[in-house]
């Protein structure tokens, strides 16, 4: 596949990159991103994928787009209030370049269908708000052998980190389980400051790029954390052991998807 | 002794526990913390029985639940 002139324009500061060149923008082009949770997380980064020609963009949202959500979710506009926010997302991302195919799960993941939805991509974000759907998420990309970008956001504070199969831990090997309803505070009930998301799903969209483009060095291995009031970024070294993990170690206890129980006040979920 | 806890030196008593820097350091939600030392996991129900050594590295990891 050759690229148009409008093409080579479009793309043309990747294409000037010794790290992307004409080679690098074709496997931009030819790569296909789920991104779970079209909110906080999942709205820079799926414009800034959309922005840099990735082929085919996933996006699975249960939710319809709320005034409240405005303040930080920016694929959506005023307009959008009310609308599945899988549709508002994949109107700004075709908007923005037609180059990139849209596919909607306007539906919550769940154990049942969440293998079918990853298997045909190569790298999953993701951007969901609780915990039942991160453990999710983990535990179906260790067993279909996705990479994937866990992120979490809350007040002024973010933090992600990537898996990538047989290259180092997995979000359970750091957190055995989910913490009980309630126990830990979610964004909804805490609040979280709007350019977090920006912040931290912007680095989850380089991640998915550095991934695809096979350059650099990705977030394996390490926690990433920002305190936006320090000012701080901090790149925790995670534990190379994984042995013991319940899913991704020698011999895991956990060989089927759990749908554990959502916290009543994430109310409708992703 | 001097150990580095989440990246910054601190002098702390000979002895000290890993569940007794837990309350020095007011780590929130102290039952759903992970605690690497020296970039290794350590259970919780170690926290307790874990004494700490002249130089050791600990990291407290935090649950971040949000995104939406
Ligand atoms: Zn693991």
């Amino acid at each position: 596949m050759a690229f148009t002139n409008e093409q080579i324009e479009r793309y043309s500061r990747h294409i000037i990159l010794k790290e992307v060149g004409a080679k690098g923008q074709k496997k931009l082009l030819n790569a296909k991103v789920l991104i779970i949770g079209a909110g906080g997380l999942g709205a820079p980064a799926a414009m800034y994928l959309a922005a840099a020609g990735i082929g085919t963009i996933g996006i699975a949202d249960a939710d319809e787009v709320d005034l409240s959500n405005l303040q930080r979710q920016i694929i959506h506009q005023t307009k959008d209030v009310g609308k599945p926010k899988v549709d508002s997302a994949k109107e700004t991302m075709e908007a923005m370049n037609p180059d990139v195919k849209v596919v909607t799960y306007h539906e919550f993941i769940t154990s049942e269908n969440i293998l079918d939805i990853i298997k045909d991509y190569d790298f999953i974000i993701d951007g969901t708000d609780n915990f039942p759907a991160k453990f999710l998420i983990n535990d179906a990309c260790v067993m279909a052998k996705k990479p994937f970008s866990h992120a979490g956001i809350i007040r002024f504070q973010g933090q992600l980190m990537t898996y990538v199969p047989g290259q180092g831990p997995c979000y359970r090997c750091v957190f055995k389980e989910p913490p009980p309803k309630d126990a830990v505070p979610t964004c909804k009930q805490a609040g979280v400051i709007g350019a977090m998301g920006g912040v931290i799903g912007s680095l989850q969209a380089m991640e998915a790029v550095k991934y695809i483009l096979g350059v650099g060095e990705l977030l394996t291995g390490w926690l990433l954390t920002y305190d936006a009031l320090k000012m701080q970024f901090r790149k925790v070294k995670l534990p190379s052991d994984t042995h013991n993990c319940d899913v991704c170690g020698d011999n895991p206890t956990i060989t089927e998807l759990i749908d554990y129980e959502q916290a009543e006040c994430d109310g409708v979920g992703l | 002794m001097k150990i580095k806890v989440a990246g910054v030196k601190k002098e702390v008593q000979d002895g000290l526990t890993v569940s007794q820097l837990i309350i020095d350091e007011n780590v929130e939600t102290p039952e759903y913390v992970t605690v690497t030392v020296n970039d290794e996991f350590l259970e919780n129900d170690q926290f307790d029985s874990t004494v700490l050594n002249e130089g050791d590295n600990i990291e407290f990891l935090y649950f971040m639940g949000g995104g939406q």
